[in-house]
């Protein structure tokens, strides 16, 4: 079942046809969110009344677009501003986790590199609870203790980063990782003979060769972390980030501005994958 | 660099990690397990026990809940390897160059948007005002409208959808390390179809399909989304318990008993799978 060996043509032409319906089946449900943004409808369903950029721009209710629908504006900036904490978080642990599992051996070593791989496997949903749980315990103690509020210990966009990070920073550790392993160190060593100290010669050498990966994992974190729901939905409180207020429509209903908040949402990140493409593709 | 300065290097390197993984991941599991482990008495009053636990084996429904996740959590994996593993064959093996990086690449777009928007479109799709149905009536195998949603079927294709991406990108990455040569020596030494399958491709593609299923049975085990929207309310999944035990009733220590009962679940399935196939997870998922 390579090319070099023979198979009648029915079976050529069955293995495309399934290899086919399972790109339909993939591009499917996407394409219909997409085309149902444009339906002149107030319901995201057949029959299709024509087209229309009332759910973008829309100015009254109940056709109200995207771009006036303040719930939903202010959410994207909560999950913006939520993203870009965990991705600065995770990609400095993790830049610090790569030097460390890379360059230095240590007492306890693959125990730690095990321990550091657990939260991939941990379902998000007991991140969640687990965190929920830990910060309340504190918080409790801590009030008792000194009689303050300790807010940002109880549900909150700080523990929503807190929760993201917690596993986002396990793939920005692996992604660095796996390009600092591929560095040159006699590079570094030129450096300090020509009087570099050795952070100087870090951040003028090694950092900068780091940085397809460095750039790579920050678009990891900030998807993934747009993305997330289970670790979120645990934590959160009165500021949802956006994929808990689309829940929340979607369980009274859905109306196509849902499906034009999606068809955003899929531009943002595609633009943002393809930026993280041409970032790693510049210097490899 | 002098034996002092490479030590405090090692401990500032050191403190990130075991920062982020003491306060966020081990302090808050011990946490939830003491929780589990305590009866409330009275107004912030607990002593030590196991009621909770009992609790999960006395009630029925909690315990058909558990069972029925993880029984659909395992076919959503068998399906997910079922369906993937020959779009991963045909990627990795049959195609060349240009052609197979856009199909990979193809592969992972539908992953760079929510699961959310992912699942909102099988809605789109199923429901009973939706396209499947409307298709249906419209070619005459249908004379009026049929729910696809709201029952286990809905759940597993959104399951298996959602899980899709994280089977084929490890397959797809071993069969391709897979040599032509191999699989034509089999044929040259008189191997037939199925005994080159059986010998030759599957053993070597057994890593690919171990992190692909732990990760696909991590994923549908912990899945709240899809069994909440595609099984509609009365669709009984666990992580909907443990919510409602969090958020709606308010009872932790049932609900860190579940919490725990659901990460040992996953953790053993994890364990047996990588132990069954020769696996340590440093190769699997650490790639």
């Amino acid at each position: 079942m390579i090319p070099t060996i023979r198979q009648s043509p029915l079976f050529r032409w069955t293995y495309r046809a399934y290899v086919l319906a399972f790109f339909v089946y993939l591009a499917l449900p996407l394409a219909v969110v997409c085309v149902f943004a444009f339906n002149d409808s107030l319901f995201p369903s057949l029959p299709w009344q024509g087209f229309t950029w009332d759910w973008f721009i829309g100015t009254e209710r109940p056709r109200l677009g995207v771009f006036n629908e303040r719930p939903i504006i202010r959410s994207i900036w909560t999950s913006a501003f939520v993203a870009v904490w965990v991705a600065i978080l995770s990609v400095a642990v993790g830049t610090t986790n790569a030097f460390l599992f890379v360059r230095h051996n240590f007492r306890f070593k693959n125990g730690l590199y095990v321990l550091m791989l657990l939260p991939l496997v941990i379902p998000g949903i007991i991140l969640g609870i687990s965190i929920l749980v830990a910060s309340n315990t504190l918080a409790n103690n801590l009030e008792d203790a000194t009689g303050m509020w300790f807010d940002s210990l109880r549900p909150g966009l700080p523990l929503v980063i807190l929760g993201q990070f917690s596993f986002i920073a396990t793939f920005a550790t692996l992604v660095i990782s796996a390009r600092l392993e591929k560095f040159d160190r006699s590079l570094e060593e030129a450096a300090l003979n020509l009087g570099a100290t050795p952070l100087g010669a870090v951040w003028a050498i090694t950092i900068p060769f780091l940085f397809p990966a460095i750039a790579g994992a920050t678009v990891v974190a900030i998807l993934m972390s747009f993305e997330n729901f289970n670790t979120t939905l645990m934590l959160v409180g009165s500021d949802a980030p956006l994929t808990i207020t689309m829940f929340d429509r979607l369980k009274e209903g859905s109306t196509p501005v849902l499906n034009a908040v999606s068809l955003l949402l899929m531009v943002a990140s595609a633009a943002l994958g393809l930026v993280s493409l041409l970032l790693q593709g510049r210097k490899t | 660099m002098n034996a002092s300065g490479k030590r405090l290097t090692l401990i500032l390197l050191m403190a990130p990690l075991l920062i982020w993984l003491v306060a966020l991941i081990v302090i808050p599991h011990m946490e939830i397990l003491y929780v589990s482990l305590r009866e409330k008495v009275g107004v912030r009053e607990y002593e030590f026990g196991f009621a909770n636990y009992m609790v999960f084996f006395n009630e029925p429904l909690y315990w058909n809940t558990f069972m029925r996740t993880a029984v659909m959590s395992i076919l959503a994996t068998a399906l997910t390897l079922l369906i993937g593993f020959p779009v991963s064959y045909y990627i990795a093996k049959l195609t060349r160059g240009r052609s197979k990086t856009i199909l990979f690449l193809l592969c992972l777009i539908p992953f760079w948007v929510s699961e959310l928007v992912r699942t909102y479109g099988w809605m789109i799709l199923l429901r009973e005002s939706g396209l499947v149905s409307g298709f249906l009536q419209y070619i005459g195998l249908a004379s009026e409208p049929i729910e696809f949603l709201y029952n286990d079927a809905a759940i597993m294709v959104g399951l298996v959808y959602t899980s899709m991406l994280f089977m084929v990108v490890p397959l797809v990455t071993t069969l391709d390390s897979l040599d032509d040569s191999m699989i034509e020596a089999a044929y040259d030494l008189g191997g037939g179809g199925v005994s080159v399958w059986r010998e030759i491709v599957i053993p070597h593609a057994m890593p690919g399909i171990v992190s692909g299923c732990i990760i696909v049975f991590m994923l549908s085990l912990g899945n709240y989304l899809t069994p909440i929207l595609l099984g509609g309310k009365d669709s009984l999944w666990f992580t909907g318990l443990i919510y409602s035990q969090f958020i709606t009733r308010f009872n932790w220590e049932l609900g860190a008993a579940f919490g725990m009962l659901l990460l040992v679940l996953s953790s053993t399935i994890v364990w047996a799978g990588l132990k069954l196939s020769g696996q340590t997870l440093t190769r699997t998922v650490g790639r």
